[in-house]
């Protein structure tokens, strides 16, 4: 609804606008000016905000902890594994219902969905014993895999809502011109494809990065990402301000510029295409 | 118009998205709905067989029961509260022209690409921390005696922690539906005089409440579940020891499968009548 105002409406939109965006963002912004800090100005009676002897020791001291990038690693592999599974999986799903619609193809879709609204605690014992039985607790692959299953419902969504988009005259004119089935697939849909398997790809690892209930719990040593790590700060022996904020910040930074990226996504793929 | 060849390719597609789903809910669930009957203690003895609906009885005349249906409620109350009355404000204030508007959008967005456990840390220990944190700074800059929050005020500090990650979501699919809004009818309402309340009542909010009513459900199902704000904040004592908390507390913490899996059943009953409207809605729009 973007109207023409006067100046001075818009400087106070611009004011009233700025001022709320920082506060709602300063819990952020204070953890990463925290994290340059040393330990005691961290915690400063009154604290310091901007003017303080700026160090990376933090930083330097997170990474020198062994355990870091091991850290760090099983995020990346647990995260990118599981939308890379789940990819794989759901484009040729989300394919055949988008283009190759029958009359259980709303009910399927709608089925997934309720999947996704199973409260993960009511089946934590069963996948807790499960994962002893088959030897996964504490590995990479079984998180990888629990979060792909997690995920599964609103990837094939995404997709859906996507391919749906691409018009099927183009296929008839590309079949028209002679294109065989592998050349539609291969030089029609998959260029008109890859921005929404982008965007799927994008929010899909965010949303692996961040989960935090599966990976707090099938998870120990070996295999925890930075959810688990973080979590291990709230021991009173581990409070240490300036640490736990450089930790936090090179946690979130990734998914945060991720983030912005995939904002417009966002809605599609939480509100399974119900707001556009 | 597509052949037998290609319904068939199709089906083919399908399966093993559908394969894995199936399994993944049908076989946990079905564990938990057989532990649900036992005694199952698999640290004091394991299997001790059939006992009916004990378990169910139990659960719910359990003294930890009705105090985690209020935390329950009070929690995912709160922030239902919270994120869509400021999530509306805050979409229509975005709305306007301003400059600088897609910076202010992003730092509005960045709490929901927060993981859970550090937001929980951030807000627990620099900002709540009744000596270090800067709410405690702030009280005694006004002379007042600080805060112990998680403690004292434990719902509604844990209301706060959610209500911040959860306000992004509301916010942006609300101004998603503001944006789709035809503003012609609005400048027809202005021109015929109407003043700004009813505007807002009559045409912006009836507008919005499909929209409201998906942030209702989508907020609701994922709120019933949190768990990370909990466990790395008050761990369930001081009165936060939601339904969800006290099901992780039975089957994983004291170890009693059965009762917990009593409890997982009641939380899948609960999940699935809200999920009922929601896909309702969804499916709605599935055929448009």
């Amino acid at each position: 609804m973007a109207r023409a105002v006067t100046t001075q409406r818009k400087a106070l939109n611009t004011l009233a606008a700025w001022t709320v965006g920082l506060l709602i963002f300063f819990p952020i912004l204070w953890t990463i000016l925290t994290s340059f800090k040393t330990e005691a100005t961290a915690i400063a009676d009154p604290p310091v905000f901007l003017f303080f002897d700026w160090t990376t020791e933090n930083y330097s001291a997170v990474m020198q902890r062994s355990d870091y990038a091991e850290f760090l690693w099983n995020s990346i592999v647990i995260a990118g594994g599981s939308t890379i599974l789940g990819l794989i999986v759901a484009i040729p799903a989300a394919w055949s219902m988008a283009f190759v619609p029958s009359r259980r193809t709303k009910d399927i879709l709608l089925w997934m969905l309720s999947t996704k609204m199973l409260p993960a605690v009511g089946v934590l014992y069963p996948i807790y014993l499960m994962f002893i039985k088959l030897g996964l607790l504490d590995t990479k692959i079984g998180l990888t895999l629990v979060l792909m299953l997690i995920n599964l419902p609103i990837i094939v969504w995404m997709l859906y809502t996507y391919f749906r988009e691409i018009p099927g005259e183009i296929l008839e004119a590309a079949r028209m011109d002679g294109a065989s089935l592998r050349d539609e697939i291969l030089y029609v849909l998959t260029p008109m494809a890859v921005p929404g398997i982008a965007s799927t790809l994008l929010l899909n690892f965010i949303l692996a990065w961040n989960e935090a209930f599966w990976t707090l719990n099938l998870t120990a040593a070996k295999a925890a990402p930075l959810t688990a790590f973080i979590a291990s700060y709230s021991s009173p022996e581990g409070l240490f301000y300036a640490k736990l904020s450089a930790a936090s910040t090179m946690a979130i930074a990734p998914i945060l510029i991720m983030g912005w990226f995939s904002q417009k996504q966002l809605v599609r793929g939480l509100t399974f295409g119900a707001v556009k | 118009m597509a052949t037998q060849h290609a319904r068939s390719a199709a089906r083919l597609m399908l399966a093993p998205a559908v394969i894995l789903l199936l399994g993944w809910m049908l076989v946990p669930l079905t564990m938990t709905l057989v532990f649900s009957f036992k005694k199952y203690l698999p640290l004091r003895g394991g299997d001790l067989g059939w006992v009916g609906f004990e378990n169910y009885v139990r659960f719910v005349t359990s003294s930890a029961f009705w105090p985690s249906i209020w935390a329950t409620l009070i929690i995912v109350g709160g922030v239902l509260v919270i994120t869509i009355a400021f999530g509306i404000a805050l979409a229509l204030l975005l709305d306007q022209p301003m400059w600088g508007q897609g910076i202010v959008r992003i730092l509005v967005i960045a709490p929901f690409f927060v993981m859970p456990t550090v937001s929980a840390l951030v807000w627990k220990n620099m900002f709540m921390d009744p000596v270090n944190g800067l709410f405690a700074h702030l009280w005694q800059f006004f002379g007042a005696e600080p805060i112990q929050w998680l403690s004292q005020a434990s719902l509604p500090s844990i209301i706060m922690i959610v209500s911040w990650q959860w306000l992004p979501f509301a916010t942006l699919i609300l101004l998603t539906a503001i944006q789709s809004l035809d503003s012609e009818q609005i400048e027809a309402a202005e021109m015929d005089g109407a003043p700004w309340t009813s505007r807002f009542i009559y045409i912006i909010l009836p507008h919005l409440s499909r929209a409201v009513t998906i942030v209702l459900l989508i907020q609701t199902i994922f709120l019933l579940g949190i768990f990370a704000e909990i466990f790395v904040t008050t761990q369930g004592s001081f009165g936060t020891r939601t339904l969800t908390y006290l099901i992780y507390q039975r089957v994983l913490e004291s170890q009693n499968v059965g009762l917990g899996s009593a409890g997982g059943i009641y939380a899948v009953i609960l999940a699935n009548i809200i999920a009922i409207f929601l896909m309702r809605i969804v499916g709605k729009n599935l055929d448009a």
